[in-house]
């Protein structure tokens, strides 16, 4: 199954998706430390002004420009999916969106698909880390077990 | 080669990052993207008080602190969010403020969309370029000597002799060949002053008409007109330290510029029609049957209320005018309904986008226009407006000004 991801850039859960045979829906392929690009987000494709006047699909005219490109990327992933996962309040390392109102309006459209969602928060201790990773491997499962 | 250090959100996104690029290269500057660590990022937005939502903005904040605390190395500082994003804009302002009060470097501020036009972002890459390569100009407070300052614009050209910090003499007249009218202009500013063209020691050359005759004249000083006038301006208001808003409502076009210490730091100009411009008043008081001198004084007496003038668009707003006056509105009524009119067009279409400053400075040949004055007080709920005197010279006084840093002429 196509399962996208949120933060769209999180490379741990991109692994975790590949790892139980799914294809995951992941915005770029390397984690850097250092930011050295013009936005802790940059995009791994060349944006032009095309982008953010497709984002009208997703956003109105009056929605600033970053916000409409950003979409004109995550939105079709959003589209594309047959499942999500979504992690709130993780690092800027784990993978994030730069930008607060479109990571609003992904998780938005993403819950608005009516497909099987699994929303978890970032883990503060070992135990929660082990149990969230269980938690995403029997979501990652059950997704398997619908498809039969 | 100077270095812009780039402090932004959602530039990549909206697709003008290389257009960025571009403008800088164009004016010899280059773009260095403040490098941080990750970690610094959370560090440096819990120093600063700001809890951004956007991790965007936070690091706009760390790349801020990095320039303040001397991790980057740059000469001067773009800021730029997007268009209509409240975050940004909040962000925006904050952050210069910031970077102002801590450091010498000069910061310009823009918000952009995906189809911000290059020239409004050459104007400012030019103005950054300028600043740090001509900072000590700007540091200038005082005219010496003998100089002449030129602003060829779109609509008239203005001439300035100055004489050891006083204007000695003025040249005004419509645009139409740029070289033959500065020759007249300068003529005009040189008559009854004893002096002659040879008398005088250097010329500066501001304007769209500044590359052809800073040529033509061998001017020692060719300037874009964003820092000329903004120095002008606060020359003439006697406002050189602190913050400072320049409006100058054209006959075409309207500009607005923030200032901090005379250095501007942010700007917008347009103007969606004539409507908002000086050339609705002028045909305002052509059928009013007034010279455009006496349209100020006669708005004053007149209640805008009593009229309806509000469109954008300059035919309707003569329809209007028409139609106020056959309906029994009295001139007086009609000259202030226009001027309010104007006024709040270009706080709708310009003042929105900028963070105004006290003092607003209004300068232009409008600012002559008395009723008008008032009527952006009003708009901008009573602000104090500073409209000093040879206020349509700002941009040649700058010129004259900033040239006289530049030494004697052989």
């Amino acid at each position: 199954m196509k399962v996208v991801i949120f933060p769209p850039n999180s490379m741990i859960l991109a692994d975790l998706v590949e790892r139980k045979g799914h294809e995951p829906l992941v915005m770029q392929s390397q984690i850097r430390k250092k930011v050295n690009t013009a936005e802790i987000d940059s995009p791994p494709l060349n944006i032009t002004e095309k982008e953010p006047i497709e984002g009208l699909k997703y956003a109105a005219i009056e929605v600033p420009s970053g916000v409409r490109g950003r979409m004109a990327l995550f939105g079709p992933l959003i589209d594309d999916a047959d499942a999500a996962i979504i992690m709130e309040d993780a690092p800027f390392g784990f993978g994030c969106v730069g930008c607060a109102r479109t990571n609003e309006l992904c998780m938005f459209n993403i819950r608005q698909r009516n497909i099987p969602v699994l929303e978890v928060k970032y883990p503060t201790s070992s135990d929660e880390t082990m149990e969230l990773v269980n938690r995403i491997n029997e979501f990652l499962d059950s997704l398997g077990e619908e498809n039969g | 080669m100077v270095k812009i250090a780039q402090i932004s959100c959602g530039t990549e996104y909206s697709g003008i990052q290389d257009e960025i690029d571009k403008a800088a290269s164009t004016f010899g500057a280059e773009i260095l993207i403040p490098d941080v660590e990750l970690d610094y990022i959370n560090e440096a937005y819990k120093k600063f008080g700001f809890i951004a939502a956007s991790s965007g903005i936070r690091l706009m904040i760390a790349r801020a602190m990095s320039i303040v605390e001397g991790k980057t190395d740059a000469d001067a500082v773009f800021i730029a969010t997007c268009f209509r994003c409240a975050e940004g804009a909040l962000l925006r302002n904050q952050i210069r403020r910031f970077i102002q009060q801590n450091t010498n470097l000069p910061v310009v501020t823009y918000s952009f969309t995906e189809r911000t036009k290059a020239d409004e972002l050459f104007i400012r890459m030019e103005a950054l370029a300028t600043i740090v390569a001509r900072k000590s100009l700007l540091a200038r407070e005082k005219q010496e000597g003998l100089t002449l300052g030129i602003d060829s614009g779109s609509t008239t050209t203005k001439v300035v002799l100055m004489e050891n910090n006083e204007i000695i003499g003025t040249g005004w007249l419509p645009t139409t060949d740029v070289i033959e009218n500065a020759n007249e202009g300068t003529k005009s500013a040189l008559e009854g002053t004893g002096y002659k063209e040879s008398d005088i020691e250097a010329i500066g050359v501001t304007g769209y008409g500044r590359l052809t005759i800073g040529k033509h004249l061998n001017a020692d000083l060719v300037q874009e007109e964003l820092s000329v006038n903004s120095k002008g301006a606060v020359y003439l208001a006697d406002r050189q330290k602190g913050e400072a808003t320049v409006l100058d409502i054209g006959g075409m076009d309207n500009k607005v510029i923030t200032v901090n210490d005379g250095i501007p730091d942010n700007f917008t100009m347009g103007g969606i029609c004539a409507g908002a411009s000086g050339r609705f008043l002028e045909i305002t008081a052509r059928r009013l049957g007034v010279d455009i001198s006496e349209l100020g004084g006669l708005a004053l007496n007149g209640d805008h209320k009593k009229a309806l003038l509000n469109s954008y668009c300059i035919v309707f707003g003569i329809q209007d005018l028409v139609t106020s006056l056959a309906a029994g509105s009295s001139k007086e009524d009609v000259a202030a309904a226009a001027c309010f009119s104007v006024a709040e067009q270009v706080y709708e279409q310009q003042l929105q986008e900028i963070d105004v400053r006290e003092p607003l400075i209004q300068v232009g040949g409008t600012s002559l226009i008395s009723g008008l004055v008032d009527a952006v007080s009003q708009t901008l709920g009573d602000i104090d407006i500073i409209v000093p005197e040879y206020s349509p010279y700002i941009g040649a006084v700058g010129c004259a000004l900033m040239v006289s840093g530049l030494g004697k002429k052989d």
